[in-house]
């Protein structure tokens, strides 16, 4: 069981990226690059929200390549727009337990308590998103994918508007979900010390070019020329 | 937005909808035997008219758009709010109106017969004229007012400190604001009055002075005559589709404008005349809108206590086709809210809606009684007049909401009635509110294809109030047109209200 990006090239207007790498299971790996580089593309096309031109995507074998976003073991949180802001905690958890009608089943009402327990949101099920802080939003999101109970998890730097303290707490509750459920998690932050708090090992990308996942203490220890620039080493 | 599938079909209803008809009446048109003298007197009619209606509107409108974008009195607002009202006003009660005021027993000849002054005479041209300037008076009034309310600030200030006299800042700031809107407002009303029914059958008429949508009703209702009416009905679609081409190319402001409610403050109009001049045209204009309208209500409160049998049912009617026109709509547009959809709506501009009716007239004929199907057909062709206008207001927030969240449903996987039913509707409630709303009372208001297909039995209201006027039953009518005026409000006031209550932020 891994996830595997079998020679991707994907095309975005002019911008090319180029991948050919595999994220083992229930690992935690960072994606870093520059502003631009292809991190948010390299996401978009493992979660089908990008039809690459070439290669395949698979996990545990499967080929996933050609499934849609809704359908694919992954799930992803984005910088924002993670829920909908009309509907109630509880609503939104129960739109994306029953995508096909939004109706709750028996057991759903359990399940997603369960949930808002596990990200520290208990009793928070009857709000809206407007009536709570930027930190307890992050949360609500964090449960939105956690409910979905898919096995890969993209971040897509859904941290970025929190204060430092906030972030890392964010990242820590991530770390510790991530290990106790076996999840595979692709972290994009353009933060490098993101990277070293949170993942095992890190995914260089630039200029389109994806590299294979390194050990991040072995990889921030001796960047590659690229990295360096980048980490303002020169 | 909802899954393709639903749209395809939402598309390929509205496509029938076009050339089935159209095809009927061209079919039907190959017996025709050719233009009769009355046919080249009804184009002749259609194109003056409306050219007049389209100039008088707007040579009337610029002086008032000037002076409500440079006054501030009390009251400023519910008049520009006012000048939307028209476009909800069903004909036949703003005819009735101006018939009170203008018509021959109406308040102005009481005025000036005992002066020893002529009579005014309101059928024909003129008033047909009169009825279209009432109706597009303030739409042009608002498309300038947006102009003049766009020219920056800065303008005007920059011209009160170079000391620009009156005849330099019309030069300089605002004969190039107005050189580039007024064409598109004077092809907007033109296009508008090209298809012109209900007025001409209530004003206008006789042969010096019917519309070719008239002729065409005249065609069906009075000779049969489908082949001609078919004819008449073409050059009526070929018409509309050219002057609908060039005023699309030359309308560059939409009509929904916002922010109306504000005026420019400028430093070259203080003094006392530009004061009075524009203050004249302000009183005028309000008199001229708003009397008729008064009259009607006026008028009607006698009548509306006395009202007969057949006017409740006919009402009852009207509701049942308004309500029936706002689902159907509503159901083309959630799906169409794109903008091929909206190109594709816009058939609901270019297409006379006797024209349609014709068509269907022509394609139910074989299997059914095509009068028994007055309500249904009416109904039908109502929503699809509105759907124009109702993409308009659904479509922008549509593919808003789609930028937002398409990720998000595409990551959750949301079907498509999930995506209808938990965002779609919540997140769009108030444009549509606003849309039903404006499909409702255009509908409850309509005297066009009903008049068409109609047996007594199946009259709508507004087509009752006309015939009680055509038996000179002015008091019921005047209560008619008064109940026809409540609904028409009521009715856009009922949903726009809904679509605003309890709107989740």
């Amino acid at each position: 069981m891994a996830l595997h990006l079998d020679a991707i090239l994907a095309r975005a207007g002019e911008f090319e990226l180029a991948a050919d790498l595999t994220v083992p299971e229930a690992d935690r790996v960072a994606v870093v690059g520059a502003s631009g580089s292809g991190k948010s593309t390299l996401l978009d096309v493992v979660a089908g929200f990008r039809l690459p031109e070439r290669g395949t995507v698979r996990w545990a074998g499967r080929d996933i390549t050609r499934l849609p976003p809704g359908a694919r073991p992954v799930s992803i949180l984005f910088q924002d727009t993670n829920l909908f802001p009309h509907l109630t905690i509880r609503q939104n958890l129960s739109l994306a337990l029953n995508p096909a009608t939004g109706r709750q089943r028996p057991g759903d009402a359990e399940r997603i308590d369960a949930v808002l327990e596990r990200v520290g949101l208990s009793g928070f099920g009857g709000r809206y998103l407007s009536e709570m802080s930027g930190g307890q939003q992050s949360r609500a999101a964090l449960a939105r994918v956690l409910i979905q109970a898919r096995p890969v998890l993209l971040l897509d730097e859904p941290f970025a508007a929190l204060g430092p303290a906030l972030k890392d707490q964010m990242l820590d509750l991530v770390a510790e979900i991530a290990e106790a459920e076996g999840l595979t998690v692709l972290l994009v932050s353009h933060d490098p010390d993101d990277a070293k708090r949170f993942a095992r090992m890190v995914i260089v990308v630039e200029e389109g070019q994806v590299t294979a996942p390194r050990d991040t203490e072995a990889l921030f220890d001796d960047p590659p020329p690229g990295l360096r620039a980048y980490l303002g080493g020169g | 937005m909802a899954p393709r599938a639903v749209s395809i079909i939402a598309a390929l209803s509205v496509i029938g909808l076009v050339i089935g008809p159209v095809t009927a009446v061209v079919l039907r048109a190959e017996a025709f035997s050719g233009f009769r003298p009355a046919d080249w007197q009804a184009l002749r009619f259609t194109l003056v008219q409306a050219t007049l209606s389209a100039l008088l509107s707007v040579v009337f409108a610029v002086p008032l758009a000037r002076a409500l974008a440079r006054r501030a009195f009390i009251g400023r607002g519910l008049l520009v709010a006012l000048l939307g009202a028209p476009f909800i006003l069903p004909v036949i009660v703003a005819v009735l109106g101006l018939l009170a005021v203008f018509g021959q027993t109406g308040v102005l000849n009481r005025v000036l017969s005992p002066l020893g002054l002529p009579e005014l005479q309101i059928y024909g041209l003129h008033g047909v004229l009169m009825a279209h300037v009432f109706f597009n008076l303030p739409l042009a009034t608002r498309l300038i007012l947006q102009g003049w309310l766009a020219i920056p600030a800065e303008q005007f200030r920059l011209a009160a400190t170079l000391g620009m006299g009156r005849g330099a800042m019309w030069r300089c700031v605002e004969w190039p604001m107005l050189r580039r809107i007024v064409p598109g407002a004077f092809a907007v009303i033109f296009v508008i009055c090209l298809s012109s029914f209900a007025v001409a059958l209530t004003l206008g008429g006789g042969p010096r002075a019917t519309t070719l949508e008239l002729a065409i009703y005249q065609s069906m209702r009075f000779d049969f005559d489908l082949a001609r009416a078919a004819v008449l009905g073409l050059v009526q679609i070929g018409l509309a589709l050219c002057a609908g081409l060039i005023a699309l190319r030359m309308t560059s402001v939409p009509v929904a404008a916002k922010g109306l409610d504000r005026h420019a403050p400028r430093w070259d109009m203080t003094g006392r005349v530009m004061v009075l001049v524009d203050g004249a045209w302000i009183v005028l204009a309000a008199l001229f809108l708003l009397t008729p309208l008064a009259m009607v209500v006026l008028n009607g409160v006698a009548g509306l206590f006395d009202l007969g049998a057949s006017v409740w049912q006919s009402a009852g009617h009207s509701i049942l086709v308004a309500l029936g026109s706002t689902a159907l709509c509503l159901l083309w547009a959630l799906p169409l809210a794109t903008r091929w959809g909206e190109w594709l709506g816009l058939s609901g501009i270019a297409l006379s809606p006797l024209v349609l009716g014709i068509g269907l007239f022509l394609i139910v004929q074989p299997f059914a009684n095509p009068f028994e199907l007055a309500l249904y057909v009416t109904a039908t062709v109502n929503a699809f007049v509105s759907l124009p206008f109702v993409l308009r207001i659904l479509r922008p927030e549509a593919e808003t909401l789609r930028a937002e969240y398409g990720r998000l449903r595409g990551a959750l996987g949301l079907s498509g009635w999930a995506w209808l039913w938990w965002v779609l509707v919540p997140r769009l409630k108030r444009p549509l509110g606003f849309a039903a709303g404006l499909t409702a009372a255009l509908s409850m208001g309509d005297l066009g294809v009903i008049a068409l297909f109609a047996d007594p039995d199946r009259a709508t209201l507004p087509l009752k109030v006309y015939q009680l006027m055509g038996a000179y039953r002015m008091e019921q009518a005047a209560g008619g047109a008064l109940l026809l005026l409540m609904l028409s409000l009521g009715m856009f006031w009922l949903f726009d209200r809904g679509g605003r209550v309890g709107t989740a932020s």
